[in-house]
């Protein structure tokens, strides 16, 4: 028994919620999750079949990876083809297309490419090798953007000069409000759970009072899934949307102040640039200039290939819900899990890799 | 980048503290945290602890869960008799 | 041994420290008639017209783990490999290159464990070879081992499960992703400490027992790279029939469970050296497993699923919380997911 993780496994209770849900659910209704975790819990339990044929489940950009510009694989491979660098990464980076390569494919051919679990194994690789310029690939959310803060701080109270940061960080809202003003066309938004851990639930409000939808922040259990589609599915049957916390237990109004206040210390923001959305106005976080000299891309010169783009992929809009994986002529055919084109099919939660492997072709 | 697991906090050495999942055991950093003790149960994510869980909520969501049974027949019974679709 | 302590490229020479090697070590803890006589090729009698052969490389690093070492998984997998086509394992061959400078200590634990595995098998090392490449050519050391086995005629369409229908059980003998998990937790790379051992094991003891009280086996495959998700998959790949797998019904110990948690690898997919996966027929079930009870490697036997008529070539999962979702094949490794 893993606690906190069992009991909202419980077949029964979950069973209970789907009869709740097919009582109350009387027009179609769709909801798109914007969180990798949730992409693969809503497929690895089999959500989709136990809710009504009202219901259905988006999969928005809610994958790191996914969003990742090309550009910055391109350039982490250029990084690490260079004598003196070793590039530490998440395991979810490696097998990422880039232009020509991947990071898997450098690794193979003997570059210095490190996966690790924390960004504190990172600074330990820095310690041990003070001849080499460690590069730590930062990506991800909200979530994650405080432990790269962490790490930052700590190399400077370590005393390492060897330590760098390569950010893509992003934060989540502006794609969140973007695709609405694309005109993708939801009822609410299952909201990530660890991302609003850390920001707790201002970074929503502006969803349902500027756009009329409903933002329940969700856990990643079954039991938590489900509840949090029938408080939508209420919410929406209701006229009522609001910001809702289903994820109590570890979700707070305030989120994790000390954490928001390392990340603010750290990081500004900046725009950037997501696949599949284009730019978007301060959803990026790059290191404020007062740490310039740990960032990677300022202080380590590096030449790197063109961008390549691909013919044929639409990530993008899957990314933004507008199609379905078995909508891309390349889904299944040129791309596939042992050999992708676009990022939705490297990251295991993108939405064409979790497509095959739960879906088939 | 979401996966964060729950983890007990088994010992405490300075910044960093020794948690476990199951029988799993993990050194993982509290530095972004205030007020943990042994005992308390954390979201671990890449190696850091990201927040407390609250015995209370978790228990509080599950009590919800529970509930549903007398809930679902006392509106089903409210529908009869009234005739109207309560939500 | 000598005042030798390490591995050097004389040892696979040819020469005189071959010799040397191949007396006080291979052949000391193999022996056996047909090795003791050190011929080029090893002369057997072979009892059947049928045979099963088969072929593995064991690469494995850390070479030694919790719950066995390179050389026992080399005996195990290859053993393994001929029974669950439903032959009798005989014979091994056991080729070795080694790395320069690998201690000799660490080759005769190795030597050892193969010969004590091979022993409780019933099987023979009966031929080998032995190179030595130089440092950095090799991680310390690479085993292959060759084996083969006698096939019944009655036991010839178990490979490949001709005799598969609708409502045949599909049973495992325990627990999964033990192997795989007990691998990571050894490299250590992810800086765990989990109490895994690996459930490296050789099955044919317990095969044995199955196939003396069912004549009804339709299929049989050792659950290893890709998991127990693998060979349910595969096994209906292509046919007229599905695969119904229920989750609640899966075993997985808990230090398991909580590295596959915490790095979001699926249990199902975990490489395992010590589980059988059978089909058999329904009416047998209970029978077998009653057998696989009261053998050791069958302790927690349970049947996991079924052959059905529904979703035909594809494996379905009926999942813990009463859900239903596809398994799909592994493509590529399993990497841990911060996400």
């Amino acid at each position: 028994m893993i606690k906190y993780i069992d009991e909202y496994r419980d077949k029964e209770l979950v069973l209970k919620i789907a009869a709740e849900i097919r009582r109350i659910s009387s027009r179609p209704l769709r909801f798109m999750e914007v969180c990798g975790g949730h992409t693969m819990a809503i497929q690895k339990f089999g959500i989709p079949s136990l809710l009504p044929e009202t219901i259905e489940l988006l999969s928005g950009p809610g994958c790191p990876v996914c969003v990742t510009d090309r550009k910055f694989i391109d350039t982490a491979i250029a990084f690490s083809r260079l004598e003196d660098v070793i590039i530490t990464t998440y395991g979810d980076l490696i097998r990422v297309p880039g232009s020509s390569s991947t990071l898997d494919e450098e690794k193979g051919k003997g570059r210095k490419i490190r996966i690790v679990y924390s960004v504190l194994d990172a600074l330990e690789i820095a310690r041990e090798n003070p001849d080499s310029k460690v590069i730590f690939l930062g990506v991800g959310f909200e979530t994650t953007t405080p432990s790269s803060a962490a790490g930052i701080t700590n190399a400077t109270r370590m005393g390492l000069n060897n330590f760098y940061l390569y950010s893509s960080h992003k934060v989540m809202p502006p794609a969140m409000t973007a695709l609405i003003d694309e005109g993708v066309k939801i009822d609410g938004y299952i909201a990530p759970g660890h991302v609003s851990t850390i920001t707790g639930t201002k970074i929503y409000d502006d969803i349902p009072e500027k756009y009329g939808l409903g933002c329940v922040i969700s856990g990643f259990e079954p039991l938590d899934l489900m509840q949090s589609i029938l408080m939508l599915t209420r919410q929406k049957e209701r006229e009522e949307p609001k910001v809702e916390i289903q994820y109590k237990r570890a979700v707070m109004q305030e989120g994790n102040i000390k954490a928001q206040k390392l990340v603010e210390d750290v990081f500004e923001p900046c725009d950037d640039w997501w696949r599949g959305l284009g730019v978007l106005p301060g959803s990026g976080l790059n290191l404020r200039q007062e740490y310039e000299n740990m960032d990677a891309a300022k202080a380590i010169a590096v030449e790197v290939e063109n961008t390549r783009e691909d013919r044929g992929c639409i990530c993008g809009e899957i990314l933004k819900g507008l199609k379905t994986p078995s909508d891309c002529k390349l889904f299944g055919k040129a791309c596939m899990p042992g050999d992708p084109v676009g990022a939705c099919m490297v990251s295991n939660e993108g939405a064409c890799a979790a497509w095959y492997r739960y879906k088939g072709t | 980048m979401c996966l964060s697991i729950p983890a007990k906090i088994d010992s405490i050495d300075g910044e960093m503290a020794m948690v476990s999942v199951g029988n799993v055991t993990y050194k993982a950093s509290l530095q972004l945290l205030d007020d943990v003790e042994v005992g308390d149960y954390i979201l671990l994510h890449t190696g850091f602890a990201i927040q407390k869980i609250s015995e209370e909520e978790a228990a509080e969501t599950l009590r919800i869960f529970e509930e549903f049974e007398d809930l679902n027949k006392q509106l089903d019974d409210e529908e009869k008799e009234t005739g109207e679709r309560i939500v | 041994m000598g005042k030798e302590e390490r591995i050097r490229l004389g040892h696979g020479s040819g020469g005189k420290l071959t010799h040397e090697l191949i007396d006080n070590l291979f052949v000391k803890y193999f022996s056996n008639p047909e090795l003791d006589r050190q011929t080029d090729a090893a002369l057997l009698r072979l009892p059947k017209k049928q045979l099963a052969f088969t072929t593995d490389a064991f690469v494995v690093d850390p070479i030694f783990f919790p719950g066995g070492d390179i050389g026992k998984l080399a005996v195990c997998g290859t053993v393994n490999d001929v029974a669950v086509s439903g032959a009798n394992p005989l014979y091994l061959s056991a080729a070795f290159i080694i790395e320069e400078g690998f201690p000799l200590k660490d080759l005769e634990d190795i030597v050892k464990s193969m010969a004590s595995e091979a022993r409780s098998a019933g099987v023979s090392i009966v031929t080998g070879d032995t190179k030595v490449v130089n440092k950095g050519h090799c991680d310390k050391v690479f085993i292959t081992t060759t084996g083969i086995g006698s096939l019944p005629e009655e036991h010839l369409h178990i490979s490949e499960g001709m005799n598969t229908v609708v409502g045949d059980k599909i049973i495992i003998n325990g627990s999964i992703g033990d192997h795989g998990m007990a691998i990571m937790s050894a490299r250590n790379e992810l800086k765990l400490n989990a109490p895994l051992l690996s459930d490296c094991a050789s099955l044919n003891g317990l095969i044995s027992r199955i196939t003396s009280v069912s004549s009804n086996i339709r299929f049989m495959r050792d659950a290893t790279r890709g998991g127990l998700a693998t060979v349910v998959t595969e096994l209906c790949q292509g046919k007229d029939f599905g695969v119904s797998v229920s989750e609640e019904n899966l075993l997985v110990n808990e230090g398991v469970r909580g590295m596959c948690e915490l790095l979001g690898f699926d249990p199902m997919y975990v490489a395992n050296e010590g589980k059988l996966v059978l089909v058999a027929a329904s009416e047998d079930a209970d029978n077998i497993l009653k057998a696989m009870h009261d053998h050791e490697h069958g302790k927690d036997a349970r049947i996991i699923g079924e052959i059905v008529a529904e979703h035909p070539g594809k494996a379905w999962l009926n999942t813990a919380v009463g859900g239903n979702r596809i398994i799909d094949m592994l493509a590529g490794e399993q990497l841990p997911r911060i996400c």
